[in-house]
């Protein structure tokens, strides 16, 4: 039985977010008032939905794990957001930037939704420079642009390396507004715990306030999950520390299937892994790739030199070095999309060819840049980038080229939505990074920022809102039924289930092993061999995970390390689905790279007859195996081509 | 590398702190102050020696503005225009001492340990830190023009953080660098100007209101910002209100 209704509007593609607009269904502003909405994440995503639903007139309950709705992951994005403006006259266009993000994401994205997104691109750029959001300027006083991976046009808008941040602080501004207008209401410092289902509905969810391990309900008319993605399942990645899977998984026990949860993207400019002890991984942007140039030596002997440091990068002269992605792409070049660039990497270090001690890292180098256009001109590029390599590894990169090496950077599978962006549980809705819809199988740089920001100002306001038009029907949800009794009382057995453990072992140290597990087995080369063992893996570590976990301390204080253990229960769950998810796609497309399935050339090397669907998981039990149900994907406008970069 | 940490533990808001004297040995210098203390809440977990230390942290790469540690005296520790996550054991001697305390001001109350709450910031943001637009109904992006170095002034006040460590660092607790960044960053655009006066009274009424402390012009505040922000933008700030009062007067 194929449950799964992707509820994509009639007509031609260029006219389908026209048509819902015009077809759905409002809600009169005496009875918005009358309706709650609660979200979940204050990055890009949840800011700029609760800001929008709030200036609308509903009753926002907007919740963050953080002490401030400004310190949300999307703040770490450097490079920029894509638009289709086309200020720069180089042949951009919506039907461009719509083509692009399908061919980056290898054929695996849902068109209709790909194709509002690069529609209402240019509505976001317009938002963020009426709320001040600083974006580089020419001398004229226009809008400045820059390049980044996956596309010939100059599409990027930035401010300098800290894009993300200062559109956050845009949706954080517009969200502030609507606090202070009384429309939002902020609970700081809780995380969501479980999702509340009254008559198969979402109705409100259960958290825990950090500050004093206070267990506390929510209700409402709708949920919109925008919780980010589950890199940290990785336990090294460039995500946040406090970034986690909880909320999509406790929606997806709750019935909200998950999407392509195989779907990860290797980010391929990242400062190498150094020392065991290390806690994350720094990314290094994309945008960096704009004037940077890769190289391995082609020389096995300089590589020896390098690694015994008898030798300097800057000695090796230019015929004995291997700028391999220029040679392997003349056409993209140093800008081939982002998984392309990290297997290209990996393949280079794997034959040997990795410049520092581990093996494991190839140079990002400016020296040409610097000629070029002189070391002011980089410096204003990418000063802060700079700066930020020099402090973490004690190396100037004016002097000396980068050393990076590809590592986990973020989901493209997610929380399944259909084109309103819910759920398969009515009244939950996914946004940002937490759903699936976008990116396919790999997602193009800067498209993150502009996803998230999509969703939030210029989708929901319309989808939600028609979900809401039946709600008007219905009283205030109250907290106080026994579906949301049942549903804290879980929540608290689950908490004293993990502190009455008291085992040998900290929460640090099993998820160090997950993470090791599935970057070897679930990471950026797999084959079926390699999951069934990593599956076997994950089981054996999650049964001695609930035997031998110590969590220390009280759940009724404020308490990190039951917050991580909680977080990692339910990766090992997510992990092993990740795992099965991968093993069922016979294919390689995008970040999923499956080493039986790839051309003589290793690229990619996809399926479309058998796997060109989103694969949509459905929650059987613990331990049981999920039900997987198939959404074709259909390519009305497109030609599906073998990605070529060349 | 070997170090000896004074921490300042205290169980919740109302309990009474104190400092705590632990050991951290075979440091790695590569390792960030952070890290360092990971390391030492592992072994205070194995050993079961102690509750680990709370600190907050996120991003662990400078930009969120959620750590932030008052180390050996200086907020964000011996480095210059870095964040907590950010500073290095590179930067200490072998065998130091290392104090380690939360932010320390009447706006910010200790939580556990090392964490503060800094909602406070979050208040004077909603007081009008914003430009007053909703979705929608904006004009095209390009017919605002605004010159180059206008909005490289602006983005250098607008990189704030919001981490605390200008509030830290004054022995006044003025929150004045943080208000003037985001004051600056808005009063610099067109798009702020429209409201700029209104803003900055709104905005500087509840600074006062939270309990943060008035400006002695001894710019403790840009010594320690990790993000460098000038005390030109207090300045611009003190323009901005006394034309503001003045135009209220007229």
């Amino acid at each position: 039985m194929n449950t799964l209704d992707s509820k994509i509007p009639e007509g031609p593609l260029a006219q389908k977010w026209t048509n819902y607009k015009a077809n759905q269904r409002l809600v009169n502003p005496a009875n918005k008032r009358k309706l709650d909405v609660i979200v979940v994440g204050t990055g890009l995503a949840g800011a700029s939905a609760a800001a929008s639903l709030g200036a609308m007139g509903f009753n926002v309950d907007i919740f963050c794990i953080s002490d401030s709705p400004r310190r949300a992951h999307s703040i770490a994005a450097q490079g920029g957001i894509n638009a289709a403006k086309n200020y720069q006259n180089d042949g951009d266009s919506v039907g461009r930037l719509f083509y692009d993000t399908i061919k980056g994401g290898d054929y695996r994205a849902r068109e209709a939704n790909v194709y509002r997104l690069a529609e209402v691109s240019n509505n976001i750029i317009d938002q963020c420079v009426a709320q001040g959001v600083p974006f580089a300027r020419e001398y004229s006083g226009l809008l400045d642009n820059r390049s980044f991976g996956g596309a010939q046009v100059s599409r990027t808008f930035y401010a300098r390396g800290q894009t993300g941040q200062q559109l956050l602080l845009g949706a954080y501004g517009a969200l502030s507004h609507q606090i202070a207008r009384g429309t939002v209401k902020l609970h700081e410092r809780h995380e969501m715990l479980d999702l509340v289902l009254v008559d198969g509905k979402a109705r409100g969810i259960i958290a825990r306030d950090l500050t004093n391990g206070q267990i506390k309900r929510f209700a409402a008319h709708a949920v919109v999950l925008a919780t980010g993605g589950y890199g940290n399942i990785y336990f090294l990645s460039t995500n946040a520390m406090n970034s986690n899977g909880s909320a999509e998984w406790c929606c997806h026990k709750k019935g909200a299937y998950f999407a392509n949860p195989c779907f990860v993207q290797i980010h391929p400019t990242c400062i190498p892994v150094h020392g065991d002890y290390q806690s994350k991984l720094t990314l290094m942007s994309e945008s960096l790739r704009n004037d940077g140039r890769i190289w391995v030596p082609k020389k096995k002997e300089d590589v020896e030199a390098l690694r015994k440091g008898t030798l300097k990068p800057t000695d090796i002269k230019e015929e004995d070095r291997d700028y391999y992605l220029e040679r392997r792409y003349p056409a993209f070049g140093n800008l081939v999309p982002r998984d392309v660039a990290s297997r290209a990497a990996k393949e280079r270090c794997d034959a040997g060819y990795g410049v520092n001690n581990t093996g494991l890292a190839v140079f990002l180098d400016f020296s040409t840049a610097i000629k070029r256009l002189g070391r002011d001109v980089i410096e204003a590029r990418y000063g802060n980038l700079f700066q930020m390599y020099e402090k973490i590894t004690a190396v100037n990169p004016y002097e000396t080229p980068m050393m990076i090496y590809p590592a986990i950077h973020y989901t493209m599978g997610g929380i399944w939505v259909d084109y309103e962006l819910q759920t398969s549980i009515p009244g939950l809705f996914a946004a940002g990074e937490a759903n699936f819809s976008d990116h396919g199988a790999n997602r193009l740089g800067a498209s993150a920022l502009m996803q998230g920001l999509a969703d939030g100002y210029f989708v929901l306001p319309y989808t939600l809102q028609n979900y809401l038009a039946d709600e008007i029907y219905n009283d205030r949800v109250s907290p106080n039924t026994p579906e949301f009794e049942k549903a804290e009382s879980e929540v608290r057995q689950r908490i004293d289930r993990l502190m009455s453990i008291k085992g040998t072992k900290t929460v640090d140290h099993f998820h160090k092993k997950l993470g090791n597990i599935m970057w070897d087995y679930v990471g950026m080369g797999r084959n079926a061999e390699g999951l069934q063992k990593g599956l076997t893996l994950i089981n054996e570590l999650e049964q001695e995970f609930w035997k031998d976990v110590q969590v220390i301390g009280t759940a009724d204080s404020m308490n990190p390390e039951l917050e991580k253990a909680i977080r990692l229960a339910d990766y090992f769950e997510l992990a092993k689905l990740m795992a099965k998810d991968a093993y069922h796609r016979n294919e390689s497309c995008g970040g999923h790279f499956r080493e039986e399935y790839q051309t003589e050339d290793g690229e990619t090397l996809r399926n479309d007859n058998d796997y060109m669907y989103v694969a949509a998981w459905e929650y059987q039990g613990h331990n049981q195996d999920e039900i997987l149900h198939k959404e074709p994907l259909v390519y009305q406008d497109i030609e599906i081509k073998q990605r070529n970069y060349k | 590398m070997n170090f000896t940490l004074k921490i300042w533990r205290q169980e919740n808001a109302k309990a009474k702190g104190r400092f705590e004297t632990y050991k951290v040995e075979n440091i790695s210098s590569d390792c960030s102050f952070l890290e360092m203390l990971d390391i030492l809440n592992e072994s205070l977990i194995s050993n079961k020696i102690a509750h680990p230390v709370c600190f907050d942290n996120d991003c662990r790469e400078g930009i969120c503005g959620m750590c932030g540690l008052y180390i050996n005296g200086r907020p964000h520790g011996n480095d210059d225009g870095v964040t907590t996550c950010q500073l290095h054991m590179r930067k200490f001697k072998d065998g130091e001492t290392i104090w380690i305390e939360p932010w320390r001001a009447k706006a910010f109350p200790v939580i556990r340990d090392l964490v503060v709450d800094r909602t406070a910031y979050d208040k004077i943001i909603q007081a009008g830190g914003y430009v007053s637009v909703s979705t929608g109904g904006v004009p095209d992006a390009n017919s605002i023009l605004i010159a180059k170095d206008k909005a490289d002034k602006a983005m250098d006040a607008a990189e704030c953080i919001g981490c605390g460590a200008c509030v830290a660092a004054c022995k006044n607790a003025s929150a004045m660098l943080f208000v003037s960044a985001k004051v600056s960053h808005l009063a610099l655009l067109p798009q702020g100007k429209v409201e700029a006066a209104n803003r900055v009274q709104k905005m500087v009424e509840k600074m006062d209101e939270l309990g943060f402390g008035n400006c002695t012009n001894t710019y403790a505040c840009e010594a320690e910002c990790p993000k460098l922000i000038k005390r030109s933008n207090i300045a611009r700030l003190n323009r901005e209100w006394i034309c503001a009062r003045v135009g209220k007067e007229k």
